[in-house]
């Protein structure tokens, strides 16, 4: 031990500093076969909180995100408590969002004061149905859902209009997708690694043009969860808790044709708000379910040459709906606490094509 | 609370079986621009928006919020989509509330909805899951086991459920927004509906409802300036709380909930309520089923433990002569656009407390209560508003 007072960053947004000092991940796969979405959770939850050797006592409220849409049934969160046992009753609430939502929720709360730690948990299992068909009921439901668009159909047309502006190429798409498999390989609760050279991507065919199977995410049964903070107890739990010194999230218009679809507007704003620029960025875990989209991310953010991104292998390797928002803002948390960044930049997004965008800044005490 | 919030704006739709003249975002809509009507405000000086509503299934959209972004003019902002089950019109709120409690925002526009009419919410709560017992016959089906607990547990007469469902339809008819107007409301005309799951008769139970509610909630600064400019005073929040227990536990007693139990007391000691039924001036509780008057009467402690309906007996709960008015605008036996209906709740209770409730309004409200419930009883959402500053 050493008799060095720790100190929080200094924060840009709210008034309370707030930390991550615990993450956990189920392993990425294409289908939990034997596991329940409370059996997926369970030991994700035990070791969130092994990892700093508390228990649920100790946390004052939870928030998790999820979708009935992917379990086919109503209130899947229900039956997720139960991988917690919240008796005695617990302060606890939902978001029907990615659960990078969830712990923006925990975050505001913990800004009050009356509530110095906070338990995030997101999960789904994305295998259970027709994704093409479950995703095409989250468009606007008079005039574009009964079309049925998939979701590779209509990230295409973004890649599309993308390459039509000039600003990307079939061959940056490989790039982005060769890089993050092999940092995948680093990754093990990774889904999809590999070590192929972009040659070897564009050789591939076309699913929908101009994206390659290399472009697009896989389908993947997942959970996460994340210890929230407050100062004093972050420093009583982790050695080098990763502060949030800002977070922001911002929507765009569900109507397709209204949005330039090579821009994240709603990613800029929420990365200006969260303070992105003010600092040097480390390493950067950015939502990008499609490989084109890591560029108009990375666009909208502001990040130079310099920033390592998704060394985690992002969502083109593992892309567990409802917890891969959260599972950037963990990773990102994971280069802080273990001491690799100084400080990180986490997004995550929601809706199709980028409409939904979170930006959370870290960094080290 | 690190800062004071307020209720500045209230706003909802007419509740009705079918709302075919409006789309999903027309109906969120309507209410959300009555609210900012209310408050005085414009689309612009919104900071973010808070929206939900209970199964997607229900409509049969994935995530309408996306959907519904623009249409709640919350294109460029944050917004939030809660879903805690039938407690989620309260839950809603209370996210949002918190964005001005922890100081992020200054005025926080807060809506929920439910268009019943576009699928079949009985289908879509009876879905089998895994490893769950299957719930087949809806909401009623699953609450009248419990009913029927609590009627052995408390030795309450058969009748006390059709007194509900009279006292509540009565109130109903001073409420232009609710979903039944029942003029010739009787005993009788109660005890002559038919039993859908003994002990509830169809007119002990909620109707399905298409509506919304919205509600602008600001900070100190916001109430002031809307008070200013329109002449209404805020409604403050004193308390606010929330909680859940498990769905399937043997320990866990589904007649009167611990996490209810609990939820009170947090919310009452913020508010520094010691006797509910003599502190409060009226409350707006969830009752979608008329024999949960007497088991929240309880629940909530205003009154001993099986003495609920005794007050409901009495004639406690009625704007008729009652001392402690429950469900003044005709409750969720009157209007259930289910996601919403939470937030009517605590929608009426600002209304109440700020003196606009126009004929159902009681006379002299200081300080209210807004409770709503979901699930098998086991999440709940709470606040109690005041007329004075926290």
């Amino acid at each position: 031990m050493n008799d060095r007072v720790a100190a929080p960053p200094a924060v840009r947004q709210g008034s309370r500093p707030v930390a991550v000092v615990s993450f956990a991940q189920a392993p990425s796969v294409r289908h939990e076969s034997g596991r329940n979405e409370v059996e997926v959770l369970m030991p994700v939850i035990a070791e969130v909180f092994a990892n700093i050797g508390i228990t649920k006592d100790d946390v004052g409220f939870i928030c998790s995100g999820s979708t009935d849409y992917l379990i086919g049934g109503p209130f899947s969160f229900v039956a997720a408590l139960d991988a917690i046992g919240v008796w005695p009753p617990r302060r606890e609430s939902h978001v029907e969002m990615d659960a990078a939502w969830a712990l923006y929720e925990a975050w505001v709360l913990l800004q009050e004061g009356e509530v110095d730690a906070a338990l995030v948990y997101g999960f789904g299992k994305s295998s259970l149905g027709d994704l093409a068909k479950i995703l095409a009921l989250q468009l606007d439901p008079y005039v574009m859902a009964p079309l049925w668009p998939d979701p590779v159909s209509l990230a295409a047309l973004q890649a599309r209009a993308l390459i039509d502006a000039g600003k990307a190429t079939e061959r940056d798409f490989a790039e982005v997708a060769a890089r993050s498999r092999r940092s995948a390989l680093g990754n093990p609760n990774a889904q999809v690694a590999y070590d192929w050279s972009v040659n070897d991507l564009l050789a591939e065919d076309y699913v929908v043009a101009p994206l390659r199977r290399h472009a697009l995410p896989p389908i993947t049964d997942g959970a996460a969860a994340v210890v929230l903070a407050t100062a004093e107890r972050a420093f009583e739990w982790a050695e080098r808790p990763a502060f949030i010194t800002g977070i922001d999230h911002r929507v765009e218009t569900h109507s397709l044709g209204a949005r330039d679809l090579t821009t994240s507007a709603s990613t800029t704003t929420a990365g200006a708000t969260a303070g992105v620029a003010e600092g040097e960025v480390d390493v950067a875990e950015l939502h990008a379910p499609f490989a084109h989209q890591e560029l108009i991310v990375r666009e909208a953010l502001g990040l130079g040459p310099d920033v390592e991104v998704n060394p985690s292998g992002g969502a083109l390797a593992a892309n567990p709906l409802m917890s891969g928002g959260l599972i950037r803002i963990g990773e990102a948390a994971r280069r802080i606490m273990d001491g690799s960044a100084d400080r990180a930049v986490a997004h995550a997004t929601s809706g199709p094509l980028l409409q939904q965008n979170l930006v959370a800044v870290l960094a080290a005490p | 609370m690190a800062e004071r919030c307020a209720v500045i704006g209230v706003g909802q739709t007419r509740h009705a079986s079918r709302r075919d003249d409006v789309s999903i975002a027309g109906l969120v809509r309507e209410a959300a621009e009555r609210a900012l009507d209310d408050a005085g405000l414009s689309w612009g000086e919104i900071d973010a928006v808070v929206i939900g509503k209970a199964p997607d299934m229900f409509e049969g959209v994935m995530m309408p919020e996306l959907y519904l972004a623009p249409a709640l003019g919350a294109v460029g902002k944050p917004i939030m989509r809660v879903h805690t089950a039938g407690s989620v019109g309260g839950s809603t709120a209370l996210v949002a509330a918190h964005l001005v409690t922890a100081g992020i925002h200054r005025r926080v526009l807060t809506v929920a909805f439910e268009k019943q009419s576009d699928s079949d919410a009985m289908w879509a709560l009876s879905v089998p899951q895994p490893f769950a017992a299957p719930l087949l016959a809806g909401a009623g089906g699953y609450f009248a086991p419990i009913i029927r607990a609590y009627m052995r547990r408390s030795g309450a007469p058969p009748h006390i459920g059709m007194e509900v469902a009279v006292k509540d339809r009565l109130h109903a008819l001073k409420n232009p927004y609710a979903h039944l107007h029942l003029p010739d409301i009787s005993m009788q005309m109660v005890e002559e509906s038919v039993m859908l799951w003994d002990p509830i008769r169809y007119l002990e139970t909620c109707p399905s409802s298409d509506g919304a509610a919205a509600m602008v909630l600001g900070s100190e600064v916001a109430a002031g300036q809307a008070e200013a400019a329109t002449g209404r005073r805020p409604a403050w929040v004193h308390g606010m709380a929330m909680r859940s227990e498990p769905t399937m536990f043997a320990g866990r007693d589904q007649v009167n909930p611990r996490a209810g139990r609990d939820c009170a007391k947090d919310v009452y000691a913020q508010a520094g309520i010691t006797a509910p039924r003599q502190e409060f001036d009226c409350a707006e509780v969830y009752v979608p089923f008329s024999w949960f008057e007497p088991m929240w009467l309880e629940n909530l402690g205003f009154c001993a433990e099986g003495d609920g309906w005794k007050l409901t007996d009495e004639g406690a709960t009625s704007m008729d002569g009652g001392d402690i008015p429950w469900n003044c605008s005709g409750g969720v036996l009157s209007s259930n656009p289910i996601g919403a209906s939470g937030m009517l709740r605590f929608a009426e209770t600002a209304l109440q407390v700020r003196g606009e409730a126009g004929e159902r309004q009681v006379d002299g409200v200081r300080r209210a209560l807004g409770q709503a419930y979901g699930g098998g009883s086991q999440f709940f959402a709470m606040w109690v508003l005041a007329t004075d500053k926290p």
